[in-house]
């Protein structure tokens, strides 16, 4: 039996409980509840009207049974009955079975909201939170339609209750995020974001979580947050310890509103007013003074209240990393986390300290504390912690401190858990790549790898030592000789097979001058292996045996027995059989000479970025990237023709060459003597922000233009001295009309990465070149053009690319872009460089069409059609019929009409296939409003697009432009 | 343009005994009901493999997960990877706080028998996932005052005398 029933006991719903413990056996239940589910079910439809507490009683429990992991199919109807109860608990009940069991059924959703309606008019404020808990628990679109314009008028109204204001807040932030669309602020804005004012602690601490999410997504508008969250925040920290009352929480002073504080200020730049900014950088000393101070309760509670606030104003000082005083009190502070006794602060301080770690004003105080988390690596039981420690490792890990760093982790792997394992295979490779200052100890620390964790070394890692050697000549004797002895060891992984096997195939003959590594010896080290080996390194083999013949004449013979014996002649798997066939054929037949010629030397690989670093960010999922990069990534899985692999791809690429200096071009840096690392760590930065205003190489660009202008780029290079645009430049053009981020162009030699951004008629363009050779480009330099009558249509200001591009590396340049009025053409990048002795010469278009000015406009369906109406000039409308490209798929397809940069209107077509969207363009002489109007034909897989403007020539170009997308 | 957090979202909170019985679930993001299913079991398995001393926080799929024990029950909360974990915890000892305050010294019974007086005050304390009221008076007073209401039979305005 119970041991409490406070409230309104149901002795029926206590037995029955008690009932279901008692049952002795899963069958036992299975029965009891199947006899209480027929018990209801009968009740529910007797001719008996039920009275309101046994309706209660029931509907409590079918939510019982369905928490217990059952299914229910029926008594939501009677749930919603309850929903109109006169009794409070009656009430309570039904609400909580719709929070918990919501049922798209559109026909009760109807009379829940109906319900919701009337107990929002009640005025009856403990009614009124219930109605509002039921919303922000479903929170569906439905109810979002119904009542988004209602809750922030109670939210801000002077009568209403404390507790209600604070129910509706996180209502109405719910549905912002369920249904951003429906939530308008408009005229609330400026009155949600005084309640950070109220006197109400309750409500500032509810309505704070929503000013946060409406910050994030509409800075501007809330902006006049910052300075009343700094001024509440102020107030909080310098209050004594009993001045907030029961806000007060083991002695601290309200910690949650604290943390939401300094959450609210991590969605903007530091505050531009002196004052302001002058008083936040106090709070955030007083709270890293107060750390040191001694606790005021040895409670756990208190120290994790006070450390909550801590990390909080860490996380906010790393955020605006542009203060060193204040980055390296954090990193001390949490120096000393790392050997608190707590196993909660090792773990946080590790984690906050990786973040540390990517400031360069912070990167050397942390990596202080090297021999404090090597020997957390070694030492703390919990593996998450574990965890913890290899990524701070990996994020301190710099030239200075590579070897030792990379033993450590080495060392860590022949007991490392499973479960991180190939994580950390990974970023062994990487930094051993990054940082080989000596190739010996690069090929040494892989082949390290393989032999303490082969399993877990994925393709990537050892096609890329093989990739390494092969193009330094340097290291290929020394990789011989370690493969050949590493080789020798009874039972190695297949890995080290498979590396063993390509490298002697290539390089054997350097160490075959040594009796105890002759030809033959070679081989009949490999060949022990052969049997044990899956099929493809079987095949690799068998490649290398072909590669012995030429290198070692006086292997021949041997090889040419084992190939061919039966068990490799007449080799069941067709791969197999085929090489042994061929190459047998191929070796008893033709001369030395074209032997000599079929199995030369493998040539050098052409640099590209470490695929390895490609893998650990796929590894690590979306938390690694940053949100940019992310969008990037959903935008281009969306589409068509992109596909979601290559667009995830191109998003790594371009985000691994923008955070860090890519591993090739260190390698590359080293043999060509210029210190490419130089370069790269100021460039990186500036990546990283690309889209934030902080970025200082931007806006100086900015200033600097209207002087310079592009004088230096016409007289190096005359319009007529320029290449005509390749042939694919429009098709490379169409790619990039609905997304704004991407690889532009890519050849054997030269890749240009794209990332724009527009407001209004202005946007900014970031080139990316990355020299993907070994050697440097020499008189690099890129112009822009715009031909004909675009000249005064659209406005491209740039400063000239760095003359020299090192092999593996990558320069960036930033064009600023103003639309002065609409325009068709696109401007024309022509770029021109030194490679080797010969001169290239490439011209593409860039990638700027007239809808990135667009503006999108929501209306509707009556303002639509009305509009539509009134752009009923032949001249004025524009329209295609074509063949669908791609699949019709109705998601991809919004996909692209968002990305187009108008807004896509819901219900306004009456037919529901079709799309309708609507936005204004804007120029600098004026603004050209658009509609459009997409009719998908499933059956005969044809669309029909229409356009309508006010401009002909906008019409015409958007309809030819969107022709090409779908 | 300014680059900004993600909003932050807790996830979801489960309460589980350590048989694994899970006796009270809240969803704060919408999930079929096969996913649930699909998460309780699995994330019930890895926390109760745990040994204590453990940190209070481990990596699970992309989100973390803040769990503690108190008596039989693990009280176990799911939160985004940029998100405050020691908040959470105290967050968690809240509303421990306010059950126990509610019940008078709550036992793992007390929350079979009266799971809906459990959903009731977390609602009070937590809605959609965020704090809504860290008073634990203010929460405790919402609370009483519904229960007063019990069997009162609620006219049109008589409830403001109340």
């Amino acid at each position: 039996m119970p041991a409490v029933s406070k409230g309104d006991g149901m002795r029926g719903l206590a037995v029955f409980i008690s009932d279901i413990r008692n049952c002795k056996s899963k069958e036992a239940e299975i029965k009891r509840i199947n006899k209480e589910l027929a018990n209801i079910r009968s009740k529910f439809k007797g001719d008996k009207a039920l009275d309101g507490y046994s309706k209660k009683k029931y509907v409590c429990k079918l939510l019982f049974i369905f928490l217990l992991g059952h299914d229910i199919d029926f008594g939501h109807m009677e749930a919603v009955n309850l929903l109109s109860s006169n009794k409070y608990t009656e009430k309570q009940i039904g609400y909580l079975f719709i929070s918990v069991l919501v049922n798209s059924n559109s026909e009760l959703i109807r009379l829940i909201n109906n319900a919701i309606k009337n107990d929002l008019a009640s005025r009856n404020p403990t009614f009124m939170c219930l109605a509002l808990h039921c919303i922000a628990n479903v929170g569906s679109r439905e109810m979002a339609e119904a009542f988004a314009s209602e809750i922030p008028r109670i939210l801000v109204a002077g009568d209403t209750m404390d507790s209600v204001k604070q129910s509706a807040a996180l209502c109405l932030l719910r549905l912002y995020k369920t249904s951003p669309d429906l939530v308008l602020m408009g005229e609330w804005t400026s009155r949600v974001v005084h309640l950070l004012n109220d006197q109400h602690m309750g409500v500032v601490t509810a309505a704070i979580s929503l000013i946060t999410c409406l910050s994030q997504k509409n800075p501007e508008e809330f902006k006049t947050c910052v300075s009343l969250a700094v001024s509440r925040l102020s107030r909080i920290v310098s209050s004594a310890s009993t001045d907030l009352q029961d806000y007060t929480y083991y002695f601290v002073p309200a910690p949650w509103l604290s943390c939401k504080l300094l959450r609210l200020l991590q969605c903007y730049p530091p505050p531009e007013d002196g004052a302001v900014k002058g008083r936040l950088v106090e709070c955030l000393e007083t709270i890293l003074n107060k750390a040191q101070e001694p606790p005021k309760s040895k409670k756990v509670q208190h120290s994790n209240a006070k450390n909550a606030i801590l990390f909080e104003a860490i996380a906010l000082i790393i955020h605006y990393d542009s203060e060193p005083n204040l980055l390296v009190r954090a990193c001390n502070q949490l120096g000393q986390f790392l050997q608190h006794r707590e196993t909660n602060l090792r773990y946080l301080a590790l984690e906050s300290m990786c973040t540390l770690a990517s400031s360069e004003f912070s990167h050397e105080a942390v990596k202080t504390h090297i021999e404090t988390v090597i020997s957390a690596l070694k030492t703390e039981r919990d593996v998450s912690v574990r965890q913890r420690a290899a990524d701070l490792l990996y994020a301190m890990c710099d030239r200075s401190n590579a070897k030792q760093i990379v033993a450590e982790m080495l060392s860590y792997l022949e007991t490392a858990d499973y479960s991180i394992r190939e994580e950390m295979v990974l970023k062994v490779a990487i930094l051993a790549e990054k940082y080989a200052v000596d190739y010996s100890w690069y090929v040494d620390t892989i082949l390290n790898l393989i032999r303490i964790a082969g399993d877990y070394v994925s393709e990537e890692v050892w096609y890329r030592v093989i990739q390494i050697v092969i193009n330094r000549d340097d290291v290929q004797g020394y990789a011989a000789k370690t493969v050949f002895e590493a080789l020798q060891a009874p039972a190695c992984h297949e890995n080290m097979v498979k590396v063993g096997g390509y490298i002697l195939g290539e390089f054997g003959n350097l160490i075959a001058g040594d009796p105890r590594s002759s030809p033959l010896i070679q081989f009949n080290l490999l060949h022990s292996k052969f049997h044990l080996c899956s099929v493809p390194t079987r095949a690799l083999l068998l490649s290398t045996y072909i590669k012995f013949i030429n290198l070692f004449p006086e292997t021949k013979s041997t090889i040419q027995e084992v190939l061919r014996c039966d068990s490799q002649i007449r080799n069941s798997d067709v791969e197999l059989q085929q090489r042994a066939v061929e190459y047998l054929k191929l070796s008893s037949i033709a001369s030395t000479d074209v032997l000599a010629t079929v199995l030369e030397e493998m040539p050098p690989f052409p640099e590209r970025e470490s695929s390895i670093l490609a893998k650990l960010k796929k590894k690590k999922g979306p938390g690694a990237v940053s949100g940019s990069e992310l969008e990037e990534g959903k935008r281009d899985g969306g589409e068509l023709n992109g596909g979601a692999e290559r667009g995830i791809d191109a998003a790594a690429t371009i985000a691994s060459n923008a955070s860090t200096p890519s591993p090739s071009a260190d390698l590359l840096g080293l043999r060509s003597g210029a210190p490419a690392g130089t370069a790269a760590p100021s460039a990186s930065s500036l990546l990283v922000d690309v889209f934030s205003e902080a970025a200082p190489a931007a806006p100086s660009a900015v200033a600097e233009e209207n002087f310079l202008s592009s004088a230096p780029n016409s007289c190096s290079f005359g319009a007529e001295e320029c290449s005509p645009p390749l042939p694919e430049s429009d098709e490379l053009l169409n790619k990039f009309v609905c997304k704004n981020n991407g690889v532009l162009f890519e050849n054997q030699l030269l890749q240009i990465g794209v990332k724009s951004e527009y407001r209004q008629n202005l946007g900014r363009m970031y080139l990316f070149y990355g020299n993907k050779t070994s050697v440097q480009f020499l008189n690099f330099s890129t112009a822009v053009t715009c031909p004909g009558e675009l000249q005064s249509q659209l406005n491209v200001q740039t400063k000239p690319a760095e003359p020299v591009v090192e092999g593996g590396a990558q320069v960036q340049q930033v064009l600023n872009i103003e639309c002065l009025s609409d325009f068709s053409e696109a401007p024309l990048l022509n770029i021109k460089f030194r490679y080797g002795g010969a001169l290239q010469n490439i011209t593409l278009k860039l990638p700027i069409t007239i809808n990135k000015f667009f503006q999108p406009t929501e209306m509707s369906s009556q303002d639509f059609f009305q509009r539509w109406k009134q752009l009923s000039l032949p001249q004025q409308e524009a329209q295609k019929i074509f063949k669908a490209k791609n699949a019709m798929d109705a998601e991809v397809l919004k996909a692209k009409l968002l990305g187009l940069g108008t807004a896509l209107l819901e219900n306004v077509d009456p037919n529901p296939e079709n799309f309708v969207c609507a936005g204004v363009i804007q120029t600098k002489a004026k603004q050209v409003g658009c509609l459009l109007r997409l009719e998908p034909n499933a059956q005969a897989q044809m669309y029909r697009l229409t356009l309508r403007s006010s401009k002909d020539t906008v019409s015409k170009r958007l309809c030819e432009l969107l022709a090409e997308q779908f | 343009i300014i680059c900004c957090p993600p909003p932050l979202q807790m996830q979801f909170m489960l309460l589980f005994s350590r048989q694994g019985k899970l006796r009270l679930q809240k969803w704060y993001v919408p999930l079929s009901d096969k996913e649930k299913k699909k998460i309780t079991r699995e994330l019930v398995q890895t926390v109760l493999a745990r040994k204590p001393k453990m940190c209070s926080f481990l990596e699970w799929r992309d989100l973390k997960i803040v769990y503690k024990r108190y008596a039989s029950l693990y009280f176990c909360c799911a939160i985004e990877d940029q998100d405050n974990e020691l908040i959470t915890l105290e967050i968690i000892h809240r509303y421990v706080e306010l059950l126990d305050k509610y019940f008078g010294s709550v036992c793992e019974l007390d929350i079979i028998f009266n799971f809906e007086k459990a959903y009731f005050i977390l609602d009070e304390f937590l809605l959609g996932g965020e704090a809504q009221e860290t008073s634990k008076k203010n929460v405790l007073k919402a609370i009483e005052q519904a229960d007063l209401l019990q069997e009162v039979r609620l006219g049109g305005g008589d409830l403001h005398g109340i």
